[in-house]
């Protein structure tokens, strides 16, 4: 490992600050996947910003009716909050299925939407990879490429975003805020990860140095009927292979909001905006729901060895929307 | 600015503090074992994924491998060795003991730290993946056999000493309920919540 500088943030401000004045720097908050990578080479920061202890370990009512999360809150404290688990329990349950219990005591929000895929070219050095090294080359595209993206990928990358907390915050509408040294921003979840295209070194859409400081949740009276489920190689602490975030309003036999967004399939969480189209207005029926993950995995480009994540897309996506269809029948 | 790689730190381990000067690429797992001589605290993977070098950080457990020491500065580290009192073995040791809750041992350090920690966070009316429902309203979710195997998922086990494990941890549960439990708490997370 490179050494490195190490210094605890003062503030918000001073972390910002410290970032703006130093491009070899980066934060460090649960260190459970930024520590991994400096271990293995594929991060060789010059200087660390410790942001963990800083003042943003709150999750706090907003004046709309939603809630907001502070960017240090860790991925237990998140899942653990009654109002997360009574309003948005798709968020509880999306975190409580990612990593382990002592890493989601590490991780925190922030660092969960920042964390790098898990392409196994991407965290061998001695491996080209266009995200790692820009113009390298992507030996996933006629290599191991079982567990990649089907929908959204481009030559260059076909890497896909590990979290499955995103994945839920992007069904859920969920706005991420932001400080640079110029000042605060915030982006709609679904903008903060640009498209691959030719640049998959380019994973965010947030300005250089920025600091995430919280996630917003809307009001959102659907989330109160919503699930996670996540299919995977084993049936505990395994990065999803497919995962579907659902939240459902039915009444009188008709679906009246949905929301509903993929895991394991993209670079980026994927609201599947197609498919809520073709929900919204149906009858709830198992007919309208395999129309509308159809009609989203229309756009599904599978490579050789990952086809059968369209299938099983489809069916993870009926299975979701049927128990929310029963839990409201109940 | 100047670039400083080295730090002198105080860690809190097991009550007592120990100042030391680290290079700051030294984990917290490093630290314990090669640096205060803590070697029940087990390097397994060094990467996150095998739950072997579990310690408790404030009350919660976390893996030592994907810390550096001079971030953990100030927090509060128990590790195995620091969780029997006064010569009396923690209900959680006991009950491993009890019922062969290892083969090789190597994993066990981890695996009783995790359970600790797992304890509290159930004691506290944590729920899991294995809830069936994460809704307040459902109350706290009873810690059945697939329950315990959920939450300690963490902990890899190369001899599959997995049946003897759940039922140590289900044993300690039942001997300790609330008492030691609450001890080790899950209570900074309320605080934040």
């Amino acid at each position: 490992m490179k050494e490195f500088d190490y210094r605890k943030a003062p503030d918000v401000s001073g972390a910002v600050a410290l970032l703006d004045a130093d491009p070899d720097a980066r934060y460090l908050a649960g260190g459970t996947n930024l520590v991994d990578l400096m271990k293995s080479g594929v991060e060789r920061p010059a200087r660390l910003v410790d942001v963990r202890q800083l003042p943003l370990d709150r999750i706090e009512s907003t004046p709309d009716g939603g809630l907001r999360i502070g960017a240090t809150v860790t991925n237990s404290d998140l899942a653990a909050h009654p109002g997360i688990r009574g309003r948005y329990p798709v968020l509880t349950q999306a975190v409580l299925a990612g990593a382990s219990g002592q890493l989601r005591n590490m991780a925190t929000v922030g660092g969960n939407l920042l964390q790098r895929t898990r392409c196994a070219y991407f965290t061998d050095t001695t491996k080209p990879c266009n995200k790692r090294d820009p113009g390298s080359g992507c030996p996933a595209l006629g290599g191991e490429h079982h567990n990649h993206a089907i929908l959204g990928a481009s030559e260059s990358c076909v890497a896909v975003h590990p979290s499955d907390m995103a994945v839920a915050l992007a069904a859920l509408d969920a706005v991420v805020h932001y400080e640079t040294a110029d000042g605060r921003g915030e982006l709609p979840l679904d903008q903060l990860y640009p498209p691959v295209a030719g640049t998959p070194d380019r994973e965010t859409a947030l300005p250089a140095g920025a600091l995430i400081t919280g996630v917003s949740l809307p009001p959102l009276p659907v989330a109160a009927r919503s699930r996670y489920r996540k299919v995977r190689e084993r049936a505990s602490y395994a990065f999803a292979i497919g995962s579907v975030a659902a939240a459902l309003d039915i009444r009188d036999g008709i679906v009246r909001d949905a929301r509903l967004a993929f895991g394991a399939v993209a670079s980026r969480p994927w609201r599947a905006r197609t498919a809520e189209q073709a929900l919204i207005g149906a009858p709830a029926t198992a007919e309208t729901y395999a129309a509308a993950a159809e009609a989203e995995l229309e756009a599904a480009r599978p490579l050789p060895h990952n086809g059968y994540k369209v299938p099983l897309m489809r069916n993870l996506t009926v299975a979701v929307l049927s128990e929310l269809d029963e839990e409201a029948a109940r | 600015m100047g670039l400083s790689t080295s730090s002198v730190i105080t860690l809190h381990v097991n009550g007592e503090k120990h100042t030391l000067p680290v290079d700051h690429r030294t984990t917290l797992l490093d630290a314990l074992r090669e640096r205060l001589d803590l070697t029940g605290t087990k390097k397994g993977c060094d990467q996150g994924q095998c739950g072997a070098c579990t310690v408790l950080v404030d009350g919660r457990r976390t893996v030592a491998c994907l810390q550096f020491a001079v971030a953990a500065e100030g927090r509060e580290i128990t590790t195995i060795e620091g969780m029997a009192t006064g010569g009396r073995l923690h209900p959680v040791q006991q009950a491993f003991l009890d019922l062969d809750g290892y083969q090789c041992g190597y994993c066990t350090p981890g695996q009783i730290c995790s359970a600790i920690g797992m304890l509290a966070e159930h004691a506290a009316g944590w729920p899991s993946a294995a809830s069936e429902d994460v809704r307040p309203a459902a109350g706290p979710a009873p810690l059945t056999p697939e329950e315990i195997r959920e939450r300690m998922s963490g902990n890899l086990c190369r001899c599959s000493a997995y049946p003897s494990i759940v039922e140590a941890v289900a044993r300690a549960a039942d001997a300790d309920d609330a008492s030691s439990a609450a001890d080790t708490s899950a209570q900074s997370g309320e605080a934040a919540a």
